[in-house]
């Protein structure tokens, strides 16, 4: 249940070969696919939870996914303040959420 | 050479490109992500190939030919990852853009002084607020579509999708592509306004078939997939914990105010509400251009702004979808690419309006076809805000509690405290007063409907400044690290002139 990848073999578009990029994710290593952002990698993971609100402790996630909302923020090899959905994954990436992992655990 | 520099690469500016093209100029476009085709053609990177990514896409055939003559044109220079934070007017139009991995640290600073700008801006989501559209699970449709068409992620396994206007039909179609089970989709307004504003003068519509083909492709989709369409419903509130687990829905009234005892739980494991779209028109303003009542750019019959040289096209000028940005970016495009000696002479033909006039000076006004175009999915514009607009009565369903500032978690009774203690109807004070509007997203996300309530709180029912949630001068926010180069990169006088 949740968020999850479409997988290649199911998806009508038949897509080629692709590459795998591996990150870290709160320590965890994950994989993707090379070329998805640290968003679309993490949420594969159904993973929804990227934040804490610093006033209300709420969680937060993507909301706009295209860069206007602010929501997704996430720490990247030590910079904060990094738009999940706008920022590419690179190999060796480590990402640190201020979220809650998924209770499914881990990448697939 | 004339150089016109064009912001953002989706339908409008690549048609824009084009026509700039032709017309003889040497274009820079740049764009923030690093793609070309903007969220209506959000693809999948190179690094990830395909047989038949058309089949996710209206008009991929178009898209690609535009960006394949785009890229391989040498008078055409294409630049990725370019934010404009910033356009100043001191001397000329200057656009200031800041270059590299989004939210990067290393980027590198460079300002363009064109002689023609085209804002091609286009729009984001509008989401009213509604108790839990904090909560993760809660998306806009743009972000389910931009995670099924750019990463083939589905947000959900169940979900639903709310709001109002066509727009929800094609999110929905995204969905079920990736993998989803689209439970339902809700549009607030009820069948009779929608017939209402859909078909006074139908045979106007008759020449936007091609629109129409679209929407009908959409339709059949969601015939084929059994989804339902409910008419004169809204998800009035997200619950669950860390996540959303279920969503209340209820029957609206004509203005959408929820109709108390229609009441129904959902299970959902995602859920995506859009209620149409916000113009991106901070760039606009900061370049000085005149904004229409309803707040979109001003343009004339050229796209040109109230600002010489300054050009608009596309979804910041009003919401009419792919065909018309397309006409209104080849029109900009045409004109931006002329000289403003060419253009006087035109533009006298123009107010003289005789065909004589145009053969002796041989000026011309833009391609016919893009100007019949323009005035066919016009409107078509004007028939989506008639049949799907935003009613007044949606505040119905906030209760004190309820966030509306996502990113300063400043509630409705917040405001409501706030501007009764100062007694304040101005929307300048309120917002210094609560912090609405002031955070990281700089009102982007709950900005009109902050004006919205503060004016439904107002005995007159309109606020006493002229304050705008709009006005961003600085357009992004900048790492100061980052401004810092800025300032040291201009001191040491190395400002790039195109």
């Amino acid at each position: 249940m949740g968020a999850r990848m479409l997988p290649a073999g199911a998806d009508p578009i038949r897509p080629l070969e692709t590459t795998a990029v591996t990150i870290t994710v709160d320590g965890e290593t994950v994989t993707g696919i090379t070329g998805q952002s640290i968003a679309g990698i993490v949420m594969a993971c159904d993973q929804l939870e990227l934040r804490r609100t610093a006033s209300a402790d709420r969680p937060r996630g993507v909301f706009c996914g295209i860069g206007v909302c602010f929501d997704c923020l996430i720490e990247v090899n030590g910079v904060q303040d990094v738009r999940a959905c706008q920022r590419k994954a690179r190999d060796g990436d480590a990402v640190v959420t201020g979220g809650k992992p998924s209770a499914h655990g881990g990448a697939e | 050479m004339r150089t016109v520099v064009i912001i953002g690469a989706g339908p409008a500016g690549l048609a824009a490109a084009l026509a700039a093209r032709v017309g003889g100029a040497s274009v820079v476009l740049l764009d923030s992500s690093d793609a070309l085709g903007g969220q209506f053609w959000r693809h999948l990177p190179d690094t990830r190939p395909s047989r038949s990514e058309k089949y996710l896409h209206h008009g991929w055939a178009k898209f690609q030919t535009l960006s394949t003559s785009l890229e391989s044109d040498s008078g055409v220079r294409i630049i990725r990852g370019a934010q404009v934070w910033a356009i100043d007017t001191i001397n000329g139009v200057r656009v200031h853009a800041i270059i590299g991995e989004s939210d990067g640290t290393q980027r590198e600073h460079e300002t363009f002084v064109p002689d023609a700008l085209i804002l091609a801006t286009g729009a984001h989501d509008r989401t009213l607020p509604f108790p839990g559209w904090d909560l993760p699970g809660v998306f806009t449709g743009g972000a389910a579509q931009a995670l099924a068409k750019g990463e083939r992620l589905a947000v959900g396994q169940r979900v639903l999708v709310a709001g109002a206007g066509p727009f929800l039909l094609p999110v929905a179609q995204s969905l079920v592509r990736a993998g989803s089970n689209v439970v339902a989709v809700l549009e607030a307004n009820r069948f009779s306004h929608i017939v209402r504003g859909w078909s006074p003068k139908p045979w106007q519509l008759l020449g936007a078939a091609g629109k129409g083909g679209e929407l009908a492709g959409y339709v059949a989709g969601q015939l084929r997939h059994r989804i339902p369409y409910r008419m004169g419903h809204a998800v009035i509130a997200a619950h669950g914990t860390d996540r959303v687990d279920s969503v209340t829905i209820a029957r609206l009234n004509a203005d959408w105010q929820p109709i108390v005892g229609t009441d129904t739980t959902v299970h959902v494991d995602a859920v995506c509400v859009s209620h149409g779209f916000t113009p991106r028109i901070e760039l606009a303003i900061a370049a000085g251009c005149g904004l229409t009542p309803e707040k979109f750019v001003a343009v004339d019959h050229r796209q040109l702004t109230s600002v010489e040289g300054v050009y608009a096209a596309g979804e910041v000028t009003g919401i009419g979808g792919v065909d018309l940005a397309m006409a209104e970016g080849e029109i900009a495009g045409y004109w931006a690419a002329q000289s403003s000696a060419d253009q006087s002479v035109a533009a006298l033909d123009s107010a003289l309006d005789t065909a004589a006039a145009h053969e002796t000076s041989g000026a011309k006004d833009a391609p016919a076809s893009a100007l019949r175009r323009r005035t066919v999915f016009a409107g078509f514009a004007r028939r989506i805000e008639a049949a799907h607009g935003i009613r007044p009565s949606w505040t119905g369903w906030l209760s004190d509690e309820t966030v509306i500032c996502r990113c300063e978690e400043v509630t409705l009774g917040a405001i409501r405290t706030a501007a009764k203690r100062t007694e304040s109807e101005s929307l300048r004070s309120l917002k210094l007063s609560t912090r609405a509007g002031l955070g990281i997203c700089q009102g982007r996300m709950c900005g009109r409907s902050v004006e919205q309530i503060l004016c439904s709180f107002a005995p007159e029912g309109a606020l006493r400044d002229d304050a705008s949630t709009d006005n961003r001068p600085i357009a992004l926010p900048l790492r100061l690290g980052e401004l810092a180069s800025r300032l040291h990169h201009t001191m040491q006088g190395k400002e790039h002139h195109d």
